[in-house]
């Protein structure tokens, strides 16, 4: 009945998570550094900054998209970089959708939690160094439910990856795109079944996450 | 608490042990593939761009592994309507063309983007709509047409700039009807499965190229109207782009491509493709 699928399922479950992995990390790291400065900084036009970062927050995956293919196309800015279809380009997509809400999440609760914190360590007589790791380990929970929003953002992103990857059989197919395909076919049957697998392996990746996390919290008990 | 510690740390050590697995029995299908791509030396990559009928249809899947293990090279196919892809030809982002509107592709050669334009098959156009409808079968599209403006039925256009839009397009166009004035028309902006899928919906007729009709598995209570019209031929054409367009357009994988679409072998399996399954072949191979 799936025999479309059969042979390219795996493929197709392989090349969403070289996109989403990826993405949804190198956005981690980049969105908490960028929340946390932002917040531990002050300085003219703040406020803008802040402003852009929301707006960037609910930016359409299809117009990132097209500006990357802008970007990376052969007559494009980055056209000499020849990644225009590959993989590639696709993480760079995601994390220019993931990074501004994974950043303004951190940025919030870092708005929210750290004058609490700086306070505390203050009286405690941290240094700087000791004061900023401080407030890492207490905004953990916030950090890590940003990242994970990041990840169910790029596992479930069609639009972008679907103009800068180009869905190529075997090589950029994704499972949306592989769905938006299935039904253009009017293949429903397999297109659900595909969508099944796909919330199936975003639960395990959260499950796994969890487990990660939890571990963690246990371990600091013990401070 | 010790134990459902133990058991949580088992549960994540099994799903990652999964997510090992499919990782390493990808890698191992992935060599697998390259090692048994026959004796033909890889040469590298093209970038095809085309139209959504050959991806949909399934063709590409049948016919581009034959090619790549012929010729070595790879193909990426970027599956969009023909109006973009040869836009894509225009950029210098696509290294050959497999499309269908034969005044764009012509104009596409005059303006120098390309050196030569081949024929490589050709399949009809179809116009469906709802069985028992108000419009009876025929095989005047003019009437068929005609007859849908007049009574407003309701009609829905691909309104993507693909070769099936702009051939209805050009019908209307030469029967003198405005398509708008019909308050039951609608541009889809879509691909030509999804349009399928929208005229079953809603109960309306569209124009439809004969391989994807054929081959879309949800036709509901769709059937054809219209078929066997001269006008309603739908020539393909496999052009590629020239190199002076973009230093970085693979000439010779294009040049590959399209003297081996147009070759005998790959017309007589142009000549099979889907003729098991749906009793009839979904494109007629006409190379010269």
């Amino acid at each position: 009945m799936f025999d479309a699928l059969d042979a390219g399922l795996l493929n197709i479950i392989i090349t969403t998570m070289k996109v989403t992995l990826p993405s949804s990390a190198i956005s981690a790291v980049l969105g908490t550094a960028l929340g946390l400065l932002l917040e531990g900084s002050q300085f003219y036009g703040k406020r803008i900054i802040v402003r852009i970062n929301r707006t960037l927050m609910g930016s359409p995956p299809v117009v990132v998209g097209l500006v990357c293919y802008l970007l990376f196309m052969r007559k494009g800015v980055f056209g000499f970089m020849d990644i225009l279809f590959s993989v590639k380009a696709m993480v760079v997509a995601q994390v220019m959708i993931i990074t501004p809400i994974i950043s303004g999440m951190v940025y919030s609760s870092a708005e929210r939690n750290a004058p609490n914190i700086r306070s505390f360590a203050h009286t405690m007589g941290a240094s700087a160094g000791q004061t900023r790791l401080l407030l890492i380990k207490e905004l953990k929970n916030e950090v890590y439910f940003a990242a994970i929003s990041g990840f169910g953002r790029a596992i479930s992103e069609v639009g972008a990856v679907m103009i800068v990857g180009g869905n190529i059989r075997g090589k950029t197919r994704t499972m949306t795109t592989a769905i938006t395909l299935l039904r253009n076919q009017g293949n429903y049957s397999e297109a659900i079944y595909l969508g099944c697998v796909l919330m199936a392996i975003a639960l395990c990746v959260q499950l796994v996450a969890d487990n990660l996390k939890g571990k963690e919290a246990v371990g600091d008990d013990n401070y | 608490m010790g134990n459902t510690k133990v058991k949580k740390r088992l549960f994540a050590l099994a799903l990652a042990s999964f997510f090992a697995i499919v990782l390493l029995a990808g890698c191992k299908s992935n060599s697998g593939g390259n090692v048994g791509g026959g004796g033909t030396e890889a040469k590298g990559t093209i970038i095809l761009s085309t139209t959504t009928s050959t991806e949909d249809s399934g063709l590409l899947a049948y016919i581009l592994p034959v090619f790549t293990e012929q010729t070595g090279w790879e193909v990426d196919t970027i599956a969009v309507g023909t109006g973009a892809a040869l836009q894509m030809g225009r950029d210098g982002q696509a290294d050959v063309l497999l499309v269908h509107s034969r005044p764009d592709e012509d104009t596409f050669v005059s303006d120098g983007y390309a050196e030569m334009r081949y024929d490589v098959m050709y399949n009809d156009y179809v116009i469906v709509g709802p069985a028992g409808g108000e419009i009876a079968y025929s095989e005047d599209v003019a009437e068929t047409f005609a007859a849908i403006a007049a009574q407003e039925l309701p009609f829905v256009s691909r309104g993507d700039d693909s070769g099936t839009h702009k051939k209805e397009l050009a019908v209307w166009k030469s029967l003198g009807i405005t398509p708008e004035s019909n308050t039951g028309y609608t541009s889809a902006g879509q691909g030509m499965g999804a349009t399928l899928g929208m005229a079953k919906e809603m109960e309306a007729y569209t124009l439809a190229d004969r391989a994807t009709w054929l081959s879309y598995a949800d036709k509901g209570n769709l059937e054809i109207v219209c078929e066997k019209s001269e006008l309603l031929l739908n020539p393909y054409g496999v052009i590629p782009v020239s190199g002076t367009v973009d230093e970085q357009i693979n000439t010779e994988g294009g040049q590959a491509f399209a003297d081996w679409i147009t070759s005998q072998p790959a017309q007589d399996l142009i000549a099979t493709f889907g003729v098991e399954e749906y009793g009839q072949p979904l494109f007629y191979p006409d190379a010269k």
